[in-house]
């Protein structure tokens, strides 16, 4: 489903990702997680194309993000073809970033009608099943800054459902959030493993690791340090630098 | 009241006591003179404007003349027409200063230089005066005309005005547009959308409610910056006031009457500015905890409630 190889990102003369890579099957979850600045947010909005790569490939599915190959050559993609590419990819960010000035139906509308074409009546009554799917079906009309922080998530996670993405990216889902906040919006997440979704999730959230994910990879300095089951890489880590990541996490 | 000896003084009170003795606020001195000052000054005023020598009669009478109408409606259409191309051109110069292209950055940058850095009076007269530059006017199947011809008084401050006051507001579009957080950029992305997408749905309605209060006010000033126009022959207030004074010599009656429909204009425009404004505000404020302005109230009372 998703592939990224030896993929480097580089600002400035701050070298990021020093070669990434990974590989992620239909269905299941990655969950990424290690210190802060190792780079695990900035891989995953490279799959985003919110950053582009200096270095390597990534695919979703079959489609090589950002360029095409022609006369074996790398030619980058026009804006409009990695808009396109963009569609299938569902993004949670770790700052909600619902449209303030749309109600919360009206951000998960958004898209199906503009960028999907359907039409408004059917657009909408996906995006009230989807509203009730996360818990928030009497909050259709409800502006984002009436919400709390979970509901706010709750609903980004529906906007980017709405777009029927084949993998959903999770950037830091919790981090912004209130601790008593948090149980709501890891809810809407498990269950949308449960149901088979394809998943990549960057978190600090170990408990809900260890339950949901079915691949862990810890990621140190650019690199990934250790990757595995979440038995092997949260319970029996190898390296040493996971072993301290943990102990000081769990600390 | 109970009272305490005390070595400090003859009697103290209790803290208690104190808690809850009757409060008197401070007296503002200072407002009473100001305010009394003011009253004089306007006094003075008012009464040297009605003892000069003004027939207040011949204000009253040139008021609703036909050709001071005509005039506020061409102030009034000059106004609305080259505010709109201001901002049409504002936003469109805004979007390619900050466009990734080093070509468009540059048009855009120096558009912003040549328009801001000249008297709007001149680019005025600069525009009026353009046959003598180029003299014909063709675009091949379409038109061919002699640019005098072309050039009439009010195209002529219609593109002054207009492409002077897309200069500036570009600028206050720019400010709107970099207010808006870089992570609505990226969700708006994230769902597919595409750049033209991103800017018209998601950036550029966040960016009203900071832009709307600057254009706003050069909305007002650009009403009044349409009298500059009487100076090419365009016939709005100001120059139909003029044209009138010249024949009967009633200077400041005349000149009161132009002062009485800019007054009207502007306080219309004012009222219309906080009603579009509270339009693009929305999810700013929890809609339960908007009290509605006094002049809303006065609207919606007159209006539609």
């Amino acid at each position: 489903m998703i592939r990224a190889i030896d993929v480097h990102k580089r600002f400035g003369d701050n070298h990021v990702l020093k070669g990434i890579t990974l590989e992620v099957a239909k269905a299941d979850v990655m969950c990424i997680i290690g210190p802060s600045g190792s780079g695990k947010s900035t891989f995953l909005r490279c799959i985003n194309q919110l950053e582009a790569t200096d270095d390597g490939a990534i695919w979703v599915g079959d489609e090589l993000l950002g360029h095409e190959v022609r006369d074996g050559r790398l030619h980058q993609l026009t804006d409009r073809r990695i808009a396109r590419q963009r569609r299938p990819v569902g993004m949670v960010f770790q700052r909600f970033n619902l449209f303030p000035h749309m109600t919360a139906l009206e951000n998960i509308v958004e898209g199906p009608i503009k960028v999907l074409k359907e039409s408004p009546q059917e657009a909408r009554g996906r995006g009230l099943e989807l509203l009730g799917r996360v818990g928030l079906a009497d909050k259709a009309g409800a502006y984002p800054a009436t919400l709390s922080g979970g509901q706010q998530q709750r609903v980004a996670i529906a906007r980017a459902l709405a777009m029927n993405p084949q993998l959903m990216l999770f950037d830091e889902p919790t981090s912004a959030l209130d601790p008593e906040l948090v149980g709501e919006v890891l809810g809407v997440m498990r269950d949308l493993a449960l149901s088979g979704m394809t998943m990549i999730v960057v978190t600090h959230e170990l408990g809900f690791a260890r339950e949901v994910a079915n691949q862990i990879v810890f990621m140190d300095d650019g690199r990934v340090v250790e990757t595995g089951t979440p038995a092997d890489v949260l319970t029996h880590p190898k390296n040493e630098r996971t072993q301290a990541f943990l102990s000081a996490v769990l600390a | 009241m109970p009272q305490v000896q005390s070595r400090h003084g003859p009697s103290v009170l209790e803290k208690t006591d104190i808690a809850h003795l009757p409060r008197f606020a401070r007296r503002h001195y200072g407002r009473y003179v100001a305010a009394v000052a003011v009253l004089a000054a306007l006094a003075m005023i008012v009464s040297s404007f009605a003892n000069a020598q003004i027939e207040w009669e011949v204000v009253r009478q040139y008021l609703t003349t036909e050709a001071i109408l005509h005039g506020v409606l061409n102030t009034i259409v000059m106004a609305v027409l080259a505010m709109l191309v201001g901002v049409l051109l504002g936003v469109l110069f805004a979007v390619m200063r900050m466009s990734k292209n080093p070509v468009t950055r540059g048009v855009a940058f120096l558009y912003a230089w040549i328009f801001r850095g000249t008297p709007q009076l001149l680019q005025l007269f600069l525009w009026f005066n353009l046959a003598l530059i180029f003299p014909y006017f063709v675009l091949p199947g379409l038109i061919e005309a002699r640019t005098v011809d072309l050039m009439t008084p009010f195209v002529a401050a219609l593109l002054g005005l207009g492409i002077c006051q897309g200069a500036y507001t570009s600028e206050v579009v720019r400010g709107g547009l970099l207010s808006v957080d870089q992570g609505q950029t990226e969700a708006a992305q994230a769902i597919g959308m595409t750049r033209t997408q991103t800017l018209r749905r998601i950036v550029l309605p966040q960016a009203m409610r900071v832009i709307l209060p600057p254009i706003g006010n050069e909305f007002i000033s650009m009403v009044k910056l349409t009298s500059l126009a009487s100076a090419i022959q365009y016939q709005e207030v100001l120059h139909s006031a003029q044209n009138i004074y010249y024949a009967n010599n009633r200077v400041m009656e005349l000149l009161f009457v132009a002062t009485f429909w800019y007054l009207i204009v502007v306080t219309i425009l004012s009222i219309g500015q906080s009603l579009v404004e509270r339009r693009f505000s929305r999810g700013h404020r929890p809609a339960s905890s908007t009290k509605p302005s006094m002049i809303r109230r006065l609207v919606s009372r007159g209006g539609q409630a």
